[in-house]
């Protein structure tokens, strides 16, 4: 039997009257990948917290390097060789990759002046501990979320681990950098590091892990060997519901398209792009960061505008030259970064649902008319199944899937003809993933003309009518969903056969 | 929650002070004399005030209230002083009067559209942008008054600004008291009101909704720009005249009021009545001030940096307190 690099049992931890951990356990062996997955709100935050010395238990006990401990601080943490990467990465945006890198190891060593001949050397072994091209002089905040990222589990790499925690790690990836990062974590392992991988995705959990511990509201549900767990026992597990994977085959279009977009381009993001879209469909469009796929759809939500090439909506010729025109014109946009482009966090649920429908809401002199504003918050809180009681309370005290629920009741409050989505489920829990995923088809069966934008081709595979691939700015295929597979999508977007 | 909470310790915060100066100065704090006196200073820098908490409110600030108030007075001034001969009968100044008057509210729409525009089209940040314009529009004022006070008004403008309804409640009382009314009305019911405050909170995501950004933030200090203006005329009926130097340090203490009256200073938040009360608040601390001998003057400065910086503090501390309890409370309400 292999050592145990850390082990917790019986944690509680309570915040003011809400009971957010009710006695888990979780142990974790020398050099083993360990998923610890569960829904937003289960308590996986919360534990990863205690463990990296952040919050202080209420009960239960951390045994780590031989040491049995009520609570743990987060230099004994790090001294133990515990390190978390974080969702947000903790990274400077405005200075370079390299003074990123190198940053808390000059720190650490009490240096009161950078070398940069050292800091460089720091920060290039940094990097090619994961094969990790990127230039070291670029400011971060230039790069991708995805490089970002990578750069932050550089940075954790400097340090001396025994157990590194990543906390949704794969949130922003594409599918190439997931391999990437995957592979990491083998060789992380086979130095003998051990990882604690969070997640809610259940292919990278039967990808990756080893041995799994699933929590549930705060309690432990399921613990075992990954190769024992077949995909409907994870997705119950965490949900505690049951779902039939039923395959969805999608009405198809009708009648006359919506949107025609033509010869559409714009320097340096896409060139040349048209296609139609006409209402019931789902058109789907996948490809990797940088391959103009969020340029194309923000040009025709007028947040850009195009260097040549027409929109038509419903035949006639769209000059779409801002978001309100677009508006206008019946469309609707689900940004990718719900954070920071969908939802307006501190505000309350009711505002963030009925702020694109005001003028329709307001009476004499530009006056909003209570009621109709509480009955349309009403309706979209009941219709989408939004988890909540109080719809004046702010919209971050909301899950992530409540969140996106918020963000599309925003636009279907409006009168709504092309619907688009970017990265519908990001970061998103399974049910409410489950429950988009239904509200799409509803929606298209409904006659609504919907894009999706996603680099989650599972998603792409069983939502779309059709499946549109980018690569470097252009189209590079359409495909239909029903003949075609995971990989052959992937090999088009990478353009690597 | 949050705003009653707020209002709530205001208007503590308000009984105090007005408990500590009738306790202290019984016999020259509550008169009517007092009152009335006070009742005629708050409202120019109170109408100010209200102006800088719109721009808070968008996540911005205004420091030109007070250019834009001297050089549309001055406008209005040099107007009346050219077109109604000295002794002139109240028939003869009237429509010049009403005349003088929408050329200052112009002066101050078109003060707030041009800081506007260097926000919205530029991007300058806020408060670079109206420490340009205070600066620019106290130099225009000078520049056209050789930095001289403009006399010499006919005798109807500053009857008609001290006019007193029921023998007690000055005009420029109850403008401030129309403005309050109205801009509250507006942040709280209106459709423009919760376009403010969801550009104040995100910017992007308020470009994302389609909120029109650009137009929002020109609006709210041409809104600004004419509160600044309305101001300006009260000063002006005060002094019976229009300089470019009046009322220079009610910039900082209309920030103040804004802050003390609970504008989120990062955008987003804040009520007018919070407002309105931190104008009492400050006019009872003030003029209680101005009775005690052994408190001199040159001190004033020291106490308003003071308070700033206290109200500041305060209201981050509560600010922390209150973003715990809210995310306790959605935590509850999603478990119900």
């Amino acid at each position: 039997m292999a050592s145990t690099v850390l082990k917790v049992e019986g944690i509680e931890k309570s915040f003011g009257g809400v009971r957010a951990l009710k006695g888990v356990s979780l142990e974790i062996r020398a050099g083993e990948i360990h998923c610890l997955a569960g829904e937003n709100g289960s308590g996986k935050s919360t534990l990863i917290k205690v463990i990296s010395g952040a919050h202080e238990p209420d009960a239960g006990w951390i045994e780590i390097g031989g040491r049995r401990l009520t609570r743990l601080s987060p230099i004994e943490a790090i001294s133990h060789g515990v390190q978390v990467i974080y969702q947000d990465f903790s990274i400077f945006p405005n200075l370079t990759v390299m003074e990123n890198l190198a940053l808390n190891m000059e720190l650490m060593d009490k240096r009161a002046f950078m070398n940069y001949r050292r800091a460089r050397a720091i920060a290039a072994r940094a990097v090619s501990q994961i094969g990790f091209d990127i230039d070291l002089d670029e400011r971060v905040e230039n790069f991708s979320v995805a490089d970002r990222q990578l750069i932050a589990i550089c940075r954790a790499l400097l340090q001396d681990s025994k157990l590194i925690i990543m906390d949704e790690p794969t949130s922003a990836l594409t599918k190439k950098e997931v391999k990437a990062l995957f592979s990491v974590i083998k060789d992380l392992q086979s130095r003998g590091i051990s990882i604690l991988f969070v997640s809610h995705k259940l292919d990278e959990v039967f990808e990756i892990s080893e041995r799994y511990t699933i929590l549930r509201s705060g309690e432990n549900v399921a613990m075992g060997s990954t190769d024992e767990l077949d995909r409907s026992a994870f997705a119950f597990h965490m949900t505690g519901r049951e779902f039939s994977e039923e395959s969805y085959r999608p009405a198809g279009p009708r009648g006359d398209p919506i949107l025609s977009v033509k010869g559409l381009s714009r320097r340096g993001c896409y060139s040349g792009i048209s296609f139609d879209l006409a209402p019931g469909e789902i058109l789907g469009i996948t490809g990797l960061l940088g391959s103009g796929r969020t340029e194309l759809v923000e040009t025709l939500f007028g947040l850009t505008r195009p260097d040549s090439g027409a929109v038509e909506v419903r035949g006639n010729r769209a000059r779409i030259r801002s978001v309100k025109e677009a508006i206008r014109h019946g469309l609707g946009y689900v940004p990718s970064d719900r954070l920071t482009e969908g939802l307006f966090l501190p505000q309350t649920i009711e505002r963030n649902t009925v702020i694109a429908v005001l003028d329709r809401l307001a009476g004499g002199l530009g006056l909003l008319r209570r009621k109709a504003v509480a009955e349309t918050t009403a309706r979209w809180i009941r219709d989408l199944s939004i988890a909540t009681k109080d719809p004046s309370l702010p919209v971050r005290t909301l899950s992530g899937g409540n969140q996106q629920k918020v963000v599309l009741a925003r636009w279907l409050a409006n009168d709504l003809s092309v619907l688009i989505l970017n990265g519908p489920t990001m970061g998103v829990d399974i049910g409410s993933k489950y429950d988009i995923h239904a509200l799409m088809r509803k929606l298209a069966a409904e006659g609504l003309a919907i894009i999706i934008v996603s680099d989650d081709l599972p998603e792409v595979l069983a939502c779309a009518s059709r499946i549109i691939v980018m690569r470097e700015g252009a189209f590079v295929r359409e495909l239909d969903p029903a003949s075609t597979t995971e990989s052959v999508l992937s090999e088009l977007s990478t353009g690597v056969a | 929650m949050k705003k009653d909470q707020n209002l709530a310790r205001l208007l503590v915060m308000l009984a105090v002070v007005f408990a500590l100066m009738a306790a202290l100065r019984p016999g020259q704090f509550v008169t009517m004399a007092n009152f009335g006196s006070m009742m005629r200073q708050f409202p120019e820098y109170g109408i100010m005030a209200i102006g800088i908490s719109l721009t808070m409110i968008t996540g911005g600030i205004d420091l030109g209230v007070v250019g834009t108030a001297n050089l549309s007075a001055i406008l209005a001034a040099k107007l009346l002083i050219g077109a109604v001969p000295r002794g002139a009968p109240p028939e003869q100044a009237l429509p010049f009067v009403a005349l003088a008057a929408l050329l200052a509210l112009a002066c101050g729409l078109a003060c707030g559209a041009f800081a506007g525009l260097l926000i919205s089209r530029f991007k300058i940040p806020a408060i670079l942008a109206t420490l340009g314009t205070q600066q620019l529009y106290t130099g225009i004022a000078i520049g056209i008054t050789n930095g001289r006070p403009q006399s010499g008004l006919p005798l109807l403008y500053s009857n008609l600004g001290n006019t007193e309804f029921l023998g007690l409640f000055p005009l420029s009382f109850l403008i401030f008291l129309l403005a309050a009314l109205a801009i509250g009305l507006m942040l709280s019911r209106a459709r423009f009101g919760t376009c403010m405050y969801m550009l104040g909170t995100n910017p992007k995501a308020a470009q994302y909704a389609g909120l029109g950004n650009a137009s929002i933030l020109v609006r709210t200090y041409m809104l600004s720009g004419l509160l600044s203006s309305v101001a300006g005329l009260i000063m002006m009926a005060r002094a019976n005249s229009a300089k470019a130097e009046y009322g220079t340090p009610y910039t900082l203490q209309c920030v103040l009021i804004a802050v003390l009256g609970g504008i989120d200073p990062n955008g987003g938040f804040g009520k007018i009545a919070g407002v309105t009360l931190a104008v009492f608040i400050l006019q009872f601390l003030s003029s209680g001030l101005n009775m005690f001998n052994s408190i001199s003057n040159f001190y004033r400065d020291v106490i308003w940096g003071g308070v700033l910086i206290l109200a500041l503090v305060v209201n981050s501390l509560l600010a922390r307190r209150e973003a715990r309890l809210a995310v306790r409370r959605g935590a509850r309400a999603t478990r119900a």
